[in-house]
């Protein structure tokens, strides 16, 4: 058995299918605006000196996150990587934190203790990530294995990119996962490279997603410049975890339009491909996959839902900056933690 | 007081907070049907079930890896490293994300690994290691080496209910062969409180894990042999240590011997002298000295390894150098 090819959605009928109306199609598109427009500003913000250390982004991979994030349930749990902006936004992340985050204030998620986008929002189910990826993979098999001691119908979902596949404990990960049959769902954002190198330095086999037979569970591959097919596969995925159906290996093939990382200008990418990259762009597609099908939008909603995610940025960057820098003196706090913190809301 | 073995204690504690905290439960390689490697968990599976004694696939990264997630998810996991040299394929997990995920991110993480470490039995290089002090050096992580039955079980309690990552080194070599009173009921022994093994004014001997047996027995044969009065003091606890007992054992008796099974260079002992040396300088009549392993990995064969392992003639040597100062 090889992984499944998943079909586009080309209808707004296919998106009714999955669970989408009218409503939910444009607020995807308002979370693929904002995912964008956070790294865009972010980008800046770093070109002017502004944001320390290095800076990530995931452009190119919008349309896999949301399509992901946007699937998951309320009480479900994820664990996103540095190109999964859109997750963090699609579960409801305030952006004006984010911007804190990166430029290392006390509102950041971290508090300053770290950086960049190894964030989360606790309390809406997301996992901090760590730059060893993907370490976090067991760690959603972990919160998996907890549901299924507890008979919670929640689902853990676990990120990974290309290259991350090539580590043990991902495949500790999944086959721990596929023996015990847990809820939770591997997402693969194969950009095709893993800083600079290729798939085909990266795994010898066609497919990621076709690894998924070995672990005793169903691999689907799914085009991640189509958000609505994105969604679509994960929502299946989720819903198949959480009616006990066990794992799921979803391969997202999608794109990286930018280097691993801004000082990064990724030379290595073959000629030629960053212009096909561009014209494949997930959030154009789904621009006028929208202007054909939703009535009014290329007239007068896709204006006031960039003027309005325009205004939300410009706000959150100037509330991040108003967040103080951390005090010096509390450097030492936080190593361990106070007894009190455990019976915490946010530690259900 | 029942007289309980040194494994039973751990058994017995381990088995009283699953009764007590549903949310507690085992995970590694062969804990269930089998029991554990050493039959701690034996037992466990007919009472607790399949799925809170967990048989995990042979994957250290996997099975701490899941306490990360479980815990996060407000689990109370115990897991079990078969050996404690096995935990250096989950070193990346412990290390990595574990001990920080508290500082960076704000998740407390209320999990125990517990590591059957320590040699004695021609265990050899991947059977026998004391690794708790390449951990010390990690912050974020809690270090637990018990020496008597009360303490392992007491200290187990007091591991899983603390709410940071916890590693707990139970000496293989005490398992059956070390004895003792154990109180019954629900208690605990707090973090970082050393404990006098035996008293003494002559000179203190910091120790932890098997090694305060064996300076217990040098201790007891100075005595005999010439009235030295030897102080061992049982750290009981690496992360946090008890900086207050050591210091104060040492403004009594001015004269410090370390002693650890683990080896010497970057040893915890290098740090217990340095703090010393740092704090109570003016104090000491002697230098601090260490008794440890040498660099080497674990042998094998039994007079390699009795040449490896910190005897109690070594200890007995390092008493006579320090007593003629």
């Amino acid at each position: 058995m090889v992984a499944r090819e998943a079909a586009a959605v080309a209808t707004p009928a296919e998106a009714r299918a999955a669970g989408l109306d009218q409503e939910d199609l444009l607020l995807i598109y308002r979370h693929l605006l904002v995912t964008r427009g956070i790294e865009e500003r972010g980008h800046i913000l770093y070109r002017q000196g502004k944001i320390p250390g290095s800076f990530y982004t995931g452009r190119g991979n919008e349309a896999g996150a949301v399509g992901v994030g946007f699937a998951m349930g309320l009480d479900d749990v994820g664990c996103p990587i540095q190109r999964d902006m859109g997750v963090h936004i699609a579960r409801g992340t305030e952006p004006w934190r984010i911007f804190a985050q990166y430029l290392g204030r006390v509102d950041g998620f971290a508090r300053g203790r770290d950086g960049n986008v190894h964030m989360a929002d606790f309390r809406l189910g997301l996992v901090a990530m760590v730059s060893h990826l993907p370490a976090m993979a067991p760690v959603a098999v972990g919160a998996a294995l907890a549901f299924r001691l507890r008979n919670q119908p929640r689902v853990a979902v676990a990120w990974s990119g290309d290259g991350a596949t090539s580590r043990g404990d991902w495949h500790e990960a999944l086959n721990f996962a596929g023996v015990r049959q847990l809820p939770v769902v591997f997402v693969i954002d194969n950009n095709g490279f893993a800083y600079s190198t290729p798939n085909a330095l990266e795994f010898p086999s066609g497919r990621l997603a076709d690894r998924a037979t070995g672990y005793g569970f169903e691999g689907v591959v799914v085009d991640g410049t189509d958000v609505l097919a994105v969604h679509r596969e994960a929502r299946r995925a989720i819903e198949k975890a959480r009616e006990g159906g066990g794992p799921t290996l979803l391969e997202i093939v999608t794109l990286r339009m930018e280097g691993h990382a801004v000082h990064d200008d990724a030379f290595y990418v073959p000629k030629g491909l960053h212009e096909a990259w561009a014209k494949r762009d997930p959030i154009e597609r789904y621009r006028a996959f929208l202007a054909e099908h939703v009535p009014g939008f290329a007239e007068e909603r896709d204006d006031a839902i960039r003027l309005e995610v325009k205004q939300l940025l410009n706000e959150a960057v100037r509330r991040a900056d108003e967040s103080p820098l951390p005090d010096p003196a509390t450097v030492l706090d936080g190593v361990y933690v106070d007894p009190a913190e455990l019976d915490a809301p946010h530690h259900k | 007081m029942a007289v309980r073995t040194y494994l039973q204690a751990i058994s017995d504690g381990l088995r009283e907070e699953m009764r007590r905290d549903e949310r507690v439960f085992v995970i590694g390689e062969d804990v269930g049907v089998y029991g554990g490697a050493f039959k701690v968990t034996q037992g466990f599976q007919s009472e607790f079930g399949p799925w809170r004694v967990l048989d995990s696939p042979l994957a250290e990264t996997a099975i701490v890896g899941a306490c990360t997630g479980a815990s996060m998810m407000g689990m109370r996991p115990v897991a079990e490293m078969q050996f404690a040299d096995f935990v250096s394929c989950a070193w990346d997990h412990l290390v990595t994300v574990a001990a920080k995920q508290h500082y960076r991110a704000g998740s407390p993480l209320p999990f125990v690994v517990r590591l059957p470490s320590g040699g004695g039995f021609s265990g050899g290089p991947f059977h026998s290691q004391n690794p708790e002090s390449s951990f010390a050096h990690i912050p974020g992580l809690k270090i637990v080496c018990p020496s008597t039955p009360e303490d392992a079980k007491g200290l187990l309690v007091e591991a899983i209910r603390d709410p940071n990552p916890v590693l707990y080194f139970e000496h293989k070599h005490l398992y059956r062969r070390i004895k003792g009173e154990v109180p019954e009921g629900d208690w605990t022994i707090p973090f970082g409180e050393a404990r006098v093994h035996r008293a003494g004014s002559d000179l203190t001997i910091v120790t932890w894990g098997a090694m305060v047996h064996t300076a217990d027995e040098a201790a007891a044969r100075a005595a005999e042999r010439d009235g030295t009065s030897v102080e061992v003091l049982d750290l009981r606890t690496i992360t946090p240590w008890d900086r207050t007992a050591v210091l104060s054992s040492v403004a009594r008796t001015a004269k410090l011997l370390v002693l650890h099974e683990d080896t010497r260079t970057a040893g915890f002992g290098a740090e217990i002298a340095a703090t010393v040396a740092e704090e109570a300088f003016e104090l000491l009549d002697a230098p601090i000295l260490r008794v440890a392993a040498p660099d080497t990995p674990v042998p094998f064969s039994p007079p390699l390894e009795k040449a490896f392992i910190p005897q109690v003639d070594d200890v007995l040597r390092a008493i006579d150098r320090l007593a003629s100062y």
